[in-house]
């Protein structure tokens, strides 16, 4: 028969200075690894988030980023005329050409930073998919109008919508705000390609998106484009060539975020054997009077656990609640593909926050493990001796 | 020491206990040594760079280049003793995970400017001699196993194709947190093989006298400012300052870790302490009846909070510091990474807080137990 609960339960009350301040340190720790997590997860959901996999990604080959790319117009006029292009209701291809240049800007704190510039064409909307415009309109084909994406008028000046925003030696009117699911995009000015091409790069596109008619075959596609000779292309799914970016930067969060939180475990852990191995101490008489009555030391090695876990438990709690004022917290870091600034949100998931309360668990197992032994191990007459 | 034996005996009393807080504190100081070693090693690369180097670069953006003939025009300015410049190559060896930093270089000017950077003589003149040579890092020779004369291949990304080169000249850097991993080559191979399609990234300039840095970047500016090129022109410790800031705010992000992991750890040698004052009532009122005084006992506690975390702290920081300081690839990503002594003397000053603070509690309590309260409670 298992000793009641009741009887843990009883116990943390008894020590409440011993119970809390474990419980505190271990929320310490849940809370810095669903803090960390959470930067993590936001920066990967900006850039997975980026793109479809209904679309090809077009770029020049051997260019593995976008800055690096140079596409004439006659590839894109060839491109368009492909069969695997989608067509939209009114028949008009679904296909935008895109330029994409980096240019600096001044925080609102004072400090540059590299904002990416993408001049598409007006059926980009349509062919990206997920950006939707919430603030405005669409700027007009021949204006000198832009969009900016959600995450810019709060961290750079003069970029709200109506504002006039100058760059390239041009004043241009912010006309609309658009957001994209929380990715990449938001962080870019988004213009005419018509316009940009004069003032900045000349006559070349850097990518051309389009929808495909069949995205299964993606595969036939890729090695179509890849073989015509009239192009020097590599094509990509438009989801996975922005997942890759900045791969590294994702990875380093990761790992970062494993780190800090294992290392501070093992701190956490530490006191939490110490705390159990004073409370398995202490209550040398009521384990001997336990045995007596009939309990296993088996079902007293359960029994400690079980209160490990509790603090434990409560210590995932507190920190899980403790975390969450900062989920949709924007920060930004520079991603090193474009060599442009991404501003991302903290993500703190209900799955994230579970994945903290077993973190915590598996602390109160590991801290509890040993003390609880000792517990059970203890002779019945010595146990009922005395602390 | 007359009572460093009751101390010693004091702490060995339960080993067990004792070991745990001291390893607890030892992981929490070995963290910090390693998150502000990051900070360190960030400002140091703001530090970077000379103040009497000034960078031109496009005000459009970093990724513009600048025409040719702003050079000639820069250098008859008044106070401007040289001009060089530089481009970002960007290609790839074999896979994108090797990355290094590649610039192509007008030697002759380029490097007189760079003094820091120091090449054997007659490496720097093989290199001058031959159009398709480079000069690379100490650090980059390593990592790679590179040999002087051998021939090196990049993919270019920004410049398509494949581009052989053959090193002639390996530099070691004055300073280490210049970094000895980047690859230079002749401008003149990069204009050639593009067929003259390429202009400079940026201009470096060397002043007459560095404090006119201010001065100079502003009529600079200005006498670009209404072309189709207009520049902007900062000291070149003010341009890496800039890269480093593109990080984002990795010095809040330090603290905040760095404030949790003290609190955490901070719980655990105080509630270590308290467990170990709580066991000891009875001796202590025993020492008080023959005749310790308060002031002695709580000075005692607070020895024994102290010594525990300062030895943990020792353990945690030297642990950092051995096993940190040579990583590659911290190093690669951060140059000049290392446990300076600047964080160690921190890292003492948290672990003795560390301990004040723990031993605060249990130390007070000790000096104002009342003895026959004390002895009158059954053990």
């Amino acid at each position: 028969m298992k000793i009641p609960l009741i009887y843990n339960l009883r116990s943390l009350r008894q020590r409440p200075v011993s119970t809390l301040t474990t419980a505190v340190g271990m929320a310490l720790v849940v809370a810095v690894f669903v803090a960390m997590m959470a930067l993590s997860n936001g920066f990967r959901a900006a850039l997975v988030g980026t793109g479809s996999p209904d679309n090809a990604f077009v770029l020049r080959k051997g260019a593995n980023a976008e800055m690096n790319s140079g596409l004439g117009r006659d590839v894109a006029n060839v491109v368009g005329g492909m069969p695997f292009v989608a067509q939209d209701p009114q028949g008009r291809p679904m296909i935008s050409a895109e330029t994409f240049v980096v240019i600096s800007a001044s925080r609102r704190n004072g400090e540059l930073a590299n904002v990416v510039v993408r001049g598409v064409s007006p059926m980009a909307l349509e062919v990206r998919k997920g950006v939707e415009i919430v603030e405005g309109r669409m700027f007009t084909p021949g204006a000198s109008e832009i969009l900016v994406g959600a995450k810019l008028p709060s961290r750079f000046a003069d970029m709200a919508v109506g504002d006039v925003f100058r760059f390239a030696g041009r004043d241009w009117n912010v006309v609309g705000r658009f957001v994209a699911e929380g990715s990449a995009f938001e962080s870019e000015i988004w213009g005419e390609n018509e316009q940009f091409m004069p003032l900045f790069r000349g006559q070349v596109f850097q990518s051309v998106t389009f929808r495909m008619t069949d995205p299964s075959g993606f595969e036939g596609i890729e090695e179509t484009m890849e073989g015509d000779p009239r192009l020097f292309v590599d094509v990509f799914r438009e989801d996975a060539f922005y997942r890759n970016q900045s791969s590294l930067l994702g990875n380093l969060l990761q790992f970062f975020a494993i780190f800090v939180s294992g290392v501070m475990a093992i701190g956490a852990v530490f006191g939490a054997i110490n705390t159990m191995y004073a409370a398995v101490a202490s209550r040398g008489p009521e384990i001997g009077v336990l045995l007596t009555l009939g309990f296993t030391p088996r079902n007293v090695l359960g029994s400690f656990l079980v209160e490990a876990v509790l603090i434990a438990l409560l210590g995932g709690l507190l920190g899980g609640l403790a975390t969450l004022p900062i989920n949709g917290l924007v920060t930004s870091t520079t991603n090193w593909d474009s060599f442009s600034e991404l501003a991302f949100a903290f993500r703190v998931t209900p799955g994230l926050l579970l994945q903290g309360l077993i973190f915590a668990a598996v602390m109160g197992v590991v801290g509890g493990f040993l003390p609880a032994r000792r517990a059970a191990k203890q002779p019945v007459a010595e146990a009922l001796r005395g602390a | 020491m007359r009572y460093a034996r009751l101390i010693w005996a004091n702490l060995m009393r339960r080993k067990g206990r004792t070991l745990l807080t001291v390893l607890s504190v030892a992981v929490a100081l070995f963290l910090f040594a390693a998150l502000r070693s990051v900070v360190t090693a960030l400002a140091a690369a703001g530090e970077v760079g000379s103040e009497s180097r000034l960078v031109s670069r496009s005000a459009i953006g970093i990724t513009f280049p600048l025409p040719e003939a702003h050079a000639r025009r820069i250098d008859a300015l008044d106070g401007v003793a040289s001009v060089s410049w530089a481009n970002w190559f960007g290609g790839v060896y074999v896979n994108p995970q090797n990355f290094f930093a590649q610039f192509a270089v007008v030697a002759d000017t380029y490097f007189p400017m760079y003094p820091e950077v120091q090449i054997p003589p007659e490496q720097l003149e093989a290199f001058e001699g031959e159009r398709t040579a480079a000069i690379v890092g100490q650090g980059l020779m390593e990592r790679f196993g590179w040999r002087v004369g051998q021939t090196v291949t990049l993919q270019g990304t920004i410049f398509p194709g494949d581009w052989d080169f053959t090193i002639r000249g390996v530099y070691v850097p004055e300073d280490p947190s210049f970094g000895d991993e980047a690859f230079y080559f002749h401008y003149e191979y990069l204009y050639e093989r593009t067929n003259r399609n390429v202009t400079p990234g940026w201009f470096i300039l060397r002043l007459d006298n560095p404090s006119e840095a201010a001065a100079m970047s502003a009529r600079i500016d200005q006498v670009f400012e209404n072309s189709s090129a207009p520049t902007k022109t900062e000291t070149e410790k003010a341009f890496n300052a800039g890269f480093v800031t593109m990080w984002g705010n990795v010095g809040f992000l330090v603290r905040a870790i760095g404030t949790a992991v003290f609190f955490a750890i901070l719980l655990v040698a105080a509630n270590t302490m308290m467990m170990a004052a709580r066991e000891r009532t009875h001796e202590v009122a025993v020492m008080k009846t023959i005749g310790f005084g308060d002031r002695l006992l709580s000075g005692l506690v607070m020895i024994e909070a102290v010594l525990i975390t300062m030895l943990g702290g020792a353990i945690g920081i030297f642990g950092a510091r051995a096993a940190l300081g040579g990583n590659e690839m911290l190093s690669s990503l951060l140059p000049g990474y290392a446990v300076e002594w600047s964080t160690v003397a921190l890292g003492f000053a948290i672990a003795l807080a560390l301990g004040l603070a723990s031993g605060l509690v249990p130390a007070w309590q000790a000096a104002r137990l009342s003895v026959v309260d004390a002895l009158r409670k059954v053990a």
